[in-house]
């Protein structure tokens, strides 16, 4: 059980002001969703929690250390990140992808063990990729590499998991299918905070919500409160109609004088 | 993961016992295994111990160490372009060797001279490519391909003002000549002291051939890690140079014909391309022994000749 705070934090987005500083509690058995425009900061923000960018200001905190006091590998073993955009300079199978994420757990001379391939089998089971695990990566599809790429983190295990965008390319069978699977682990005792483009899917599957304005500006809380139709017109800049089905409040852009007038 | 290893060290063992044998004088296997046993007659000893031996060590030896660095620029670049002497490091080499042949110095100071211009090749192509802090793969490959050219002009320009009697000397030096080797020892023990080295990082490189910011999500610390390599793939490098003078190829073909077999794993790649290495220049020195005998090619054509049509027919294979 980890917990990752954000004290104070300015991400650092060249050529904005500062805006609204974030203290963010991410705990375990939380599923956060990360709403906002195109170049509002999500993934600037996502990788500096993951101490993999510097913060303007303010500070990330994993277990009440800083992350700048702890070694990578020691970060690792308790946060992942799947990335938006991945480099496959170097062919390899989706089975050897997915044991990459056996690498912080393993000291230099060791290499995976019975129960490294073990996890690295069930992941891919959990994300039906498991049929796949001889093929090489750059003959799949883009859905399926999204797949593997979250099989790595679940292999990997750690409580904290960051994705950027974990339902892209993905059809709408696996989007539920990553989406379940997300929150059933959240619900286990991992922490889980992604980026999405989709309100609806953050809207039924989050517990909480962090929108992120493009001006700086943010607010986070509980997912019930933070979704407000008349907040998320202002955040996407797009007049939008509510109905209610399969149970929760959907949210669809309107399709004609789609501007706010303030916007 | 063991037994590709097996088979090429067995290999290696081989081209090492044919290099033994063949030559301007042959020895056949029986008077072969007297020498090893410290008998046979005293020409055949002095013939294997103190002349073909050195000499089939030092192939080797540079072999594996070109490899290796080649292996491991791949990594650093995440390039499979990559090779030392893409990078511009033996032009370096070649610029030093020449300047001390220039100047008529013996062969401890062209081994010296060529070590230097190896080192100072490196920390140029990195010092420029590093500047302004941004360091990126690209910006440090295009450095090292503007700053090979360079070098390849000068060398050039050296050839054009040397009086004509010092030419064959150079141009063998330029093609890569075994023969140059006076001790295969620094190199061998550059090449073990590297792998062991080496070998605790393999699982790190693997994780940065998927790129930095996945390593260091992954608990690479990355930066250390890069500069390690270059270093150490510098160091291997400006060793290999300084035993045998330039010798291409070796660098770019034998990594890449061992992931087209192999895969990926550079646990498995590292030592594999010490020994497919070494054995590729072992064989290749004993065919430019042998080939128009008594006369000898320079080794570095060979390897040219050998590991093109080689590299081609894998690339051509694998899809």
């Amino acid at each position: 059980m980890s917990t990752l705070h954000s004290r104070d934090l300015v991400i650092n987005i060249p050529g904005r002001s500062d805006g609204f500083p974030l203290n963010l509690n991410i705990e375990s058995g939380q599923t956060w969703g990360v709403l906002g425009p195109n170049g509002a900061g999500k993934t600037t923000l996502l990788h500096t929690l993951a101490g993999l960018l510097p913060a303007r200001s303010g500070q990330v905190v994993l277990n009440d250390a800083s992350l700048k006091e702890l070694k990578r590998r020691d970060i690792a073993r308790k946060m992942g990140l799947v990335f938006q955009e991945r480099q496959d300079s170097f062919p390899a199978t989706v089975m050897e992808t997915a044991l990459i994420g056996r690498h912080p757990w393993l000291s230099p001379w060791e290499s995976e063990q019975g129960e490294d391939q073990a996890l690295a089998e069930q992941a891919l089971a959990a994300l039906e990729v498991d049929h796949l695990s001889d093929r090489m990566l750059n003959t799949l599809s883009g859905g399926e590499r999204q797949r593997v790429a979250i099989a790595t983190l679940m292999t990997q295990n750690p409580d904290v998991w960051l994705l950027d965008e974990p339902t892209n390319h993905l059809d709408l069978h696996h989007q539920v299918k990553v989406m379940n699977l997300l929150r059933d682990q959240a619900q286990s005792g991992k922490a889980v905070f992604m980026c999405l483009h989709d309100l609806n899917l953050a809207a039924r599957w989050c517990s909480h919500v962090l929108l992120l304005y493009a001006n700086g500006d943010a607010c986070w809380g509980r997912a019930d409160s933070m979704l407000e139709p008349s907040a998320l017109e202002q955040l996407y800049n797009q007049k939008l109609v509510t109905v209610v089905a399969d149970g929760a409040s959907l949210f669809v852009p309107v399709r004609s004088g789609s501007k706010l007038q303030n916007g | 993961m063991i037994r590709p290893l097996l088979s090429l060290g067995l290999l290696a063992c081989a081209a090492m016992v044919l290099a033994l044998g063949l030559g301007s004088v042959t020895v056949p296997l029986p008077d072969l295994w007297q020498v090893v046993q410290g008998e046979g007659s005293a020409l055949n000893r002095t013939l294997l111990m103190d002349l073909r031996l050195p000499r089939t060590l030092a192939a080797f030896a540079t072999g594996g160490l070109l490899a290796v660095a080649g292996a491991l620029m791949q990594v650093l670049l995440r390039n499979p372009l990559a090779d030392p002497y893409v990078l511009g490091l033996s032009g370096g080499a070649a610029v030093g060797a020449l300047l001390a042949m220039l100047a008529g110095m013996g062969t401890l100071l062209i081994s010296g001279s060529a070590f230097a211009g190896a080192l100072l090749a490196t920390l140029l192509v990195f010092g420029l490519a590093h500047g302004t802090g941004s360091w990126t793969p690209s910006r440090l490959l295009l450095t090292g391909v503007v700053v090979a050219a360079g070098w390849g002009a000068v060398i050039t320009l050296m050839l054009a003002i040397t009086p004509s009697y010092k030419l064959p000397g150079m141009l063998y030096w330029l093609m890569g000549d075994v023969s140059y080797a006076r001790t295969p020892w620094p190199a061998m023990i550059v090449l073990v002291f590297s792998i062991v080295l080496i070998m605790p990082l393999a699982r790190n490189l693997n994780v940065l051939a998927r790129g930095p910011m996945q390593a260091a999500a992954l608990g690479v610390a990355v930066r250390p890690l890069e500069w390690t390599i270059y270093l150490l793939a510098s160091l291997l490098t400006a060793t290999a140079v300084t035993t045998a003078g330039s010798i291409g190829f070796v660098g770019l073909i034998v990594p890449h014909m061992l992931r087209l077999v192999l895969g990926n794993d550079q646990r498995i790649i590292l030592p594999a391309s010490a020994l497919a290495g070494g054995t590729l220049l072992v064989l290749a020195d004993t065919l430019a022994r042998t080939a128009i005998a008594p006369e000898q090619l320079p080794v570095g054509v060979i390897t040219a000749l050998l590991g093109v049509p080689t590299f081609l027919y894998l690339l051509h294979r694998s899809r």
